[in-house]
């Protein structure tokens, strides 16, 4: 599994949510870095891998852990 | 020797947070045992939720500002002074003219809008998130005869509900002019949706949809340009527009910038539940300041001050630190300039629309004025 070069913990993020912490911290990463949010929105499975194939990152896990989501994207662009 | 209790911020969380501590701390601080001070860098103390009521002209800006200090209790000391940099290391605040040494820091710099944030934005935007820009918006809007009119926005930024609202208030206000055949409105959002938080964008598109607003999602903000009036997106793709409305992304005070104990925003990392800057035991985040993953909003704020005051006394008086912020938060959602919603949510419950009514709305209208009441620490 790919190491994350940082973790954005968005649990408990219901508003803004947990994507928009990604976009944030998208932002200000270098293409190349992997971005890895926590969410315990269910919504966040979905809804993080249609925005990063829309702009064009690369979705490298979704995974179930205890009560939360583990997402992580690579900065392609 | 006193053990000094400094604010650092004179907005709704510092001015809160300072006026709680003076009532619940009011025997120590009058036998000398505490001090509490608020250091801000100006002397009036705006409402922001009112620049909305300001820009379709319903109240004038004259209505949501007072001065600082009297808003502040007498047991609260006050300074103004541009703090240019927080040493952590030897507890003290620095500006050019002067230190100030803390016991205990409570960091309440807030967050503001970066205009500059997207290339060729800052010439071209009209905006609601200043007391000016609010003023100008009104006065473009007092004037328009028509066209499209786009509202883009970026993350993170204060009040999250704040951009749907403009937009519903946008269309109430033409058709209440008799022009809303001439405006086309265009809401725009960078997601697959019209908001983040599922509940609300199925409240607002129900909304849209009924009211003839158009909506572009998957929105995202690359350059603006000026001379052709159009935004250009991370899809190659071109919007026209004619009045544009912007919420960039907002960026942490500018001396937790220079002192370099945020993240590459400003925003300082925080304890989600005892809201101590991590890393640090004398040293409190609260407010828009933090990089808490919630929303950046005066409830907010409220919420986190009445669990941190509690912790502060506790701390005063030799006893553990065990209240704990559980994320909970609070917003009007204005549905039109005559009905609203209202959500409320924590770490643990999603938002969840109330049904929209004009109760509401009068509530949210009252709470304009009684907002002086939280700010003094009263409610």
């Amino acid at each position: 599994m790919a190491q994350a070069t940082k973790t954005i913990d968005a649990r408990g993020s219901f508003c803004p949510g947990p994507l928009m912490e990604l976009i944030k911290a998208t932002r200000a990463a270098e293409v190349g870095d992997v971005l890895e949010v926590l969410s315990n929105d269910a919504g966040s499975a979905k809804d993080i891998p249609e925005w990063a194939k829309k702009m064009g990152h690369t979705v490298l896990y979704v995974e179930e852990a205890e009560g939360y989501w583990k997402i992580a994207i690579k900065k392609e662009r | 020797m006193a053990m000094r209790i400094v604010v650092l911020g004179g907005g709704t969380a510092g001015t809160t947070v300072a006026n709680r501590l003076a009532r619940a701390l009011r025997p120590e601080i009058r036998r000398g045992a505490v001090e509490v001070t608020v250091v801000t860098d100006r002397d009036r103390h705006w409402y922001q939720p009112g620049y909305l009521f300001v820009v379709f002209n319903e109240r004038p800006l004259e209505d949501f500002v007072r001065p600082e200090r009297a808003l502040l209790l007498p047991d609260v000391g006050m300074v103004v002074d541009a703090i240019t940099r927080i040493d952590l290391e030897r507890k003290q605040l620095i500006s050019p003219h002067r230190h100030y040494p803390y016991d205990v820091l409570v960091i309440a710099t807030g967050s503001y809008p970066d205009f500059q944030s997207v290339p060729g934005l800052a010439e071209v935007t009209y905006n609601f998130y200043t007391p000016e820009g609010a003023e100008r918006l009104r006065d473009r809007l007092t004037t328009w005869t028509g066209g499209r009119i786009m509202i883009v926005q970026d993350v993170p930024h204060k009040c999250p509900a704040a951009p749907v609202e403009v937009t519903l208030m946008l269309d109430d206000y033409f058709r209440r002019r008799r022009l809303r055949d001439r405006v086309e409105i265009v809401y725009t959002y960078p997601i697959g949706r019209v908001h983040a938080a599922e509940p609300i964008a199925d409240w607002a598109k129900q909304q849209f949809d009924a009211r003839g607003i158009r909506y572009e999602t998957f929105f995202n903000m690359e350059a603006v340009d000026p001379k052709r009036q159009v935004v250009l997106t991370m899809d190659g793709g071109e919007h026209p527009f004619d009045l544009l409305i912007s919420i960039p992304a907002h960026k942490g005070a500018g001396v937790i910038l220079n002192s370099g104990i945020g993240d590459e925003s400003g925003f300082i990392p925080t304890d989600r539940h005892t809201l101590k800057m991590i890393g640090q035991d004398d040293v409190y985040v609260l407010g828009d300041a933090t990089n808490l993953p919630i929303s950046k909003a005066g409830s907010t704020a409220h919420y986190q001050a009445e669990v941190l005051v509690k912790n502060l006394v506790d701390r005063v008086r030799g006893l553990p630190e065990t209240h704990l912020y559980n994320g909970k938060v609070a917003c009007f959602l204005e549905n039109s300039l005559g009905d609203a919603s209202f959500i409320t949510f924590d770490y643990d419950r999603p938002p969840k629309p109330a049904a929209t009514s004009e109760l509401l709305h009068w509530f949210k209208g009252m709470y304009n004025d009684l907002y002086w009441l939280t700010a003094r620490g009263l409610m």
